[in-house]
C-alpha cells in the first residue's frame, strides 16, 4: 500500500523561544499601521504611504484566479512582531536563541563559504546585517530596509512600490500597508559584485505574517547574484507570506535572484516579485518553490529598452497537501529584446501544480525572440498538474516558441535504472532529479543538494 | 557449478494473462558463454526481462535459481545486487542524469566504497575500450546517443558493474562490423574468469568474435534445440525451418 508523508521538515520545524518585545494586536486597521511606523521610528511619508496602502486594500477585491483563500483570515494574522533584539553588527552578538535558529539553517556556514554578505530577518526585523568591507567601498549599498528608509530617503522613494504599486493587487495593497523588513541594494554603475549577496527569511511565530519588502537597484553595467532563502516551522494555525521583490535593471546591468522557497505547510504564500529592465540590461530569474500550503507566485520581467533580455528558470514541487500556482510573465515592450522561460514541475502525494505563465509581446517590439517551455512530472495517479501559457503577440515580427509537456514518470525507466542495482525509490528519485537537473544546477550548491535531499526523502516516503 | 538455473518455467504477460514462457529449462554453468539464438519475434527479449524480474510479467511455474538459490521472490534491484546484469536491446534515454555521474551513484548503492577518484579513472578507461569518446560520460544517459553509442554505453556499465551473469539482448542489432568487432573484444575483455554470460541474438555473426560454450535455439516459448557452437553455423546456412518441424505451434 502507498502512504502519502509530508515531506520531512524536520529541518526547518523546530520552534525558538524568543521573547517578544512588541507584539501587535490580531487584526488591521490604521491604528495598527501607525503604532508600526511609530516603532520603527519612520519619516512620515513612508506612514502616508502604508495608509495609502491600507485605504486601496480596503478597495480592493480578491483576486479572481489563483488558490482558495478562503482558509486566510488577514485579521487572524498578527501583522508585526519584532523579536527581542536591535540589529547586530556581528554574528556573535546575536542572541543565542536567534543564533541558534540560524545556525540550525546554516546560514553563518553559509557566510563562512565566502558570501558577500548575509542578511537574515527573523520574523519581521532584520537581526543580522553584514556586509563585506571592500563592497562598501565600491558604493554597494546592502541593508535592511527600514535602515534604507531613513538613510537613503531619496532612492526609496524614488523606487519604493513604483514597480509594483498598492493598486497592483489586493496583496499588493496589504503589503504596502504593513510591510516590514526586507533587504535594500543598490549597486553603483559599472560595479560588478563578485560574489552573491544573501538574505534569508524565516517566521518563528504562529499565525504571523512576513512582508518583506526587497528592493534592487542595480545601476548601469553593474552586475548582481542575490539569494533569498525562506523557511518557517509549522504551527497550527496559518501563516501568510505576502513579500515583494522589487528590481530595477538598468542599461546593460546585470541581475540574477536566486530564490529557494520552503515554507511550512501551513503557509499562504502570495508574493509578488517583478523586474523591470532598461536597453541591453538582463534579468535571470531562478527560482525553486518548494514548500508552503498554498503558493500564487509569478515572477514578472518587464523589457522596457531595445535588446533587454530576461531568463526565467523555475521549479515548482508539489507534494501532499500543497497547490502551487505558479509561472513566470515576461512582458517585450522595446524591440530587439528576448526571453526565455524554461519552468517545470513535480507533484507528488496529490500535490497539484499549477503553471500560468504569461508572453506578452507589444507592438513596438519588433524582432523580439521568446522561448517559453514548460514541463511538468507527475508521479503517481492521485497528483495534478495543469498548464495554462498565455501568449499575446502584438507585433508580426517576434520569433516565438513554445512547448508544454505534462507526463507521467515513465515505468520503463523506473526498470531500466533498476536492472542496474538501484530500488524503485532511488531510481525514481535519479529521473526526478534529472528532470529538475537543468534548474537545481543553476541554483546555488546548497540549495540544489537541500533540493535533493527533500526529494529523496518524500519519494521514500510515498513508496513506503 | 551452475551460476544460473532455470527449471521448467512458465510466465505470462501479467495483465493479458497469456503465456510466454511455456516451460524453459536452461542452466549456465560457472565462466560458461551460452548463446540463445531464434527467428524475429520468438519473445527471447521476453526471456530476458523474466530472469530480471521484469514486472510486466508472471511468472506461475518453475524456478530461476542463481548459484543454487531461487530468486524469483526477489526484486529487479535485488536481482542487480545478487550480481545479474541486463544489457538492452533499447536502453532507456534519461535526461538530466549525466553518464559519469549514473555510474559512480549506481557503483555506491550496490555499497562500493571505492574512492571517486580511482572510480573516474576506471570509468575513463572503460570508455576508451569501448571506442566511446569521453565527451560522453558528461552527457545525460543515452540521450542522443546513437545506436552504437548507447551499445557502447551499455558495455562500458558492464565493464564498470562487474556482474556474475550477464545478458546481453541483441547486442548486434544495428551495427556494423567494425563497431560489432570492437564491442565483442570489449565484452572479451571484460569477462572474468568465473562470469556467465548470456547472448541472446538473432544473428550468427555476433559468434564469430564471441566462441559460445553451447548454443540454444528458442522458438515460440521453449528452448528446441541445444548443442555446440556449430548449432549456430548450421542455422546461418538453412536457417530455423529444420527446427520447426515438429515443434507444435
Amino acid at each position: 500500500m502507498r502512504k502519502h508523508v509530508n515531506v520531512d521538515e524536520s529541518k526547518f520545524d523546530f520552534k525558538n523561544k524568543a521573547g517578544y518585545a512588541f507584539k501587535s494586536a490580531p487584526g488591521l486597521d490604521e491604528k495598527i499601521i501607525r503604532e508600526i511606523s511609530e516603532y520603527k521610528s519612520e519619516p512620515l511619508w513612508m506612514l502616508e504611504k502604508r495608509l495609502e496602502a491600507l485605504r486601496v486594500f480596503r478597495n480592493t477585491p480578491e483576486p479572481d484566479f489563483g488558490v482558495d483563500r478562503s482558509q486566510l483570515n488577514i485579521n487572524e494574522i498578527v501583522p508585526y512582531i519584532r523579536p527581542n533584539a536591535v540589529k547586530e553588527a556581528s554574528w556573535d552578538e546575536v542572541p543565542d536563541e536567534i543564533k541558534d535558529t540560524f545556525e540550525r539553517l546554516g546560514i553563518p556556514e553559509a557566510e563562512r563559504k565566502a558570501l558577500a554578505g548575509v542578511g537574515a530577518q527573523y520574523d519581521s526585523e532584520v537581526v543580522y546585517q553584514h556586509i563585506r568591507k571592500d563592497l562598501e567601498e565600491l558604493g554597494v549599498i546592502f541593508l535592511d530596509m527600514e535602515t534604507a528608509v531613513k538613510e537613503h530617503p531619496e532612492l526609496v522613494k524614488k523606487y519604493f512600490m513604483k514597480l509594483v504599486p498598492a493598486n497592483d493587487h489586493k496583496y499588493a495593497a496589504l503589503h504596502g500597508a504593513i510591510w516590514s523588513g526586507g533587504s535594500f541594494v543598490y549597486v553603483p554603475k559599472n560595479v560588478k559584485v563578485p560574489l552573491p549577496l544573501q538574505a534569508y527569511f524565516r517566521m518563528n511565530l504562529a499565525g504571523m505574517g512576513q512582508f518583506e519588502h526587497t528592493l534592487i537597484i542595480a545601476d548601469q553595467g553593474s552586475e548582481l547574484h542575490f539569494i533569498e532563502g525562506c523557511s518557517a516551522p509549522r504551527y497550527n494555525v496559518h501563516n501568510l507570506h505576502a513579500g515583494m521583490v522589487e528590481i530595477y535593471v538598468m542599461e546593460g546591468a546585470k541581475v540574477r535572484y536566486s530564490t529557494i522557497q520552503n515554507w511550512s505547510k501551513n503557509t499562504f504564500n502570495l508574493n509578488t516579485k517583478r523586474a523591470i529592465v532598461e536597453a541591453e540590461g538582463t534579468m535571470e530569474w531562478v527560482s525553486g518553490s518548494l514548500g508552503s500550503m498554498k503558493t500564487m507566485l509569478y515572477p514578472a520581467t518587464i523589457l522596457k529598452g531595445r535588446g533587454a533580455r530576461a531568463n526565467h528558470l523555475a521549479v515548482t514541487y508539489a507534494g501532499t497537501g500543497q497547490i502551487m500556482d505558479t509561472g513566470s510573465k515576461v512582458i517585450h515592450l522595446a524591440p530587439d529584446t528576448s526571453s526565455t522561460v524554461d519552468a517545470r514541475s513535480i507533484s507528488v502525494g496529490g500535490g497539484w501544480a499549477f503553471y500560468r505563465g504569461l508572453l506578452y509581446i507589444s507592438e513596438k517590439a519588433r524582432n523580439s525572440r521568446s522561448s517559453v517551455e514548460c514541463s511538468a512530472l507527475m508521479l503517481d495517479n492521485i497528483s495534478k498538474s495543469d498548464t495554462v501559457p498565455i501568449i499575446d503577440v502584438r507585433t508580426s515580427q517576434a520569433d516565438i516558441g513554445h512547448e508544454a509537456r505534462i507526463g507521467r514518470i515513465s515505468e520503463d525507466q523506473i526498470y531500466y535504472l533498476m536492472t542496474r542495482g538501484l530500488t524503485e525509490a532511488e531510481a525514481k528519485a535519479m529521473i526526478v532529479r534529472g528532470f529538475m537537473e537543468p534548474i537545481s544546477k543553476e541554483l546555488p550548491i546548497e540549495y540544489a543538494v537541500e533540493l535533493n535531499r527533500l526529494i529523496n526523502l518524500e519519494i521514500e516516503s510515498s513508496i513506503g | 557449478m551452475a551460476l544460473l538455473e532455470i527449471v521448467d518455467l512458465h510466465a505470462v504477460l501479467a495483465e493479458e494473462n497469456i503465456e510466454i514462457l511455456k516451460g524453459v529449462n536452461l542452466k549456465i554453468n560457472e565462466g560458461q558463454i551460452h548463446a540463445i539464438m531464434g527467428p524475429n519475434g520468438s519473445g527471447k527479449s521476453t526471456l530476458a526481462n523474466v530472469i530480471m524480474g521484469n514486472s510486466k510479467y508472471r511468472v506461475t511455474s518453475g524456478d530461476i535459481r542463481l548459484e543454487g538459490e531461487s530468486i524469483l521472490d526477489l526484486t529487479v534491484d535485488q536481482r542487480a545486487k545478487k550480481g545479474i546484469f541486463l544489457s538492452f536491446q533499447h536502453p532507456q534515454e534519461i535526461p538530466g542524469v549525466r553518464l559519469r555521474k549514473f555510474l559512480i551513484s549506481v557503483k555506491q548503492a550496490l555499497g562500493s566504497k571505492e574512492p571517486l577518484l580511482k572510480m573516474n579513472r576506471k570509468i575513463e578507461s572503460l570508455a576508451d575500450v569501448v571506442a566511446l569518446n569521453q565527451e560522453f560520460l558528461e552527457r545525460y544517459l543515452n540521450l542522443g546517443f546513437s545506436g552504437g553509442e548507447k551499445k557502447k554505453s551499455e558495455i562500458l556499465q558492464f565493464g564498470f558493474l562487474k556482474p556474475k551473469v550477464a545478458i546481453f539482448d541483441e547486442i548486434d542489432s544495428g551495427l556494423d562490423v567494425d563497431a560489432l568487432r570492437k564491442i565483442a573484444e570489449a565484452i572479451n575483455k571484460f569477462k572474468d574468469e568465473g562470469m556467465s554470460i548470456l547472448l541472446i541474438t538473432h544473428y550468427q555473426r555476433l559468434l564469430d568474435y564471441i566462441s559460445p560454450d553451447r548454443v540454444h535455439v528458442y522458438i515460440n516459448g521453449q528452448i528446441a534445440a541445444t548443442d555446440g557452437p556449430e548449432l549456430a553455423r548450421k542455422i546461418e546456412e538453412n536457417g530455423y525451418a529444420f527446427l520447426l518441424e515438429g515443434i507444435e505451434r
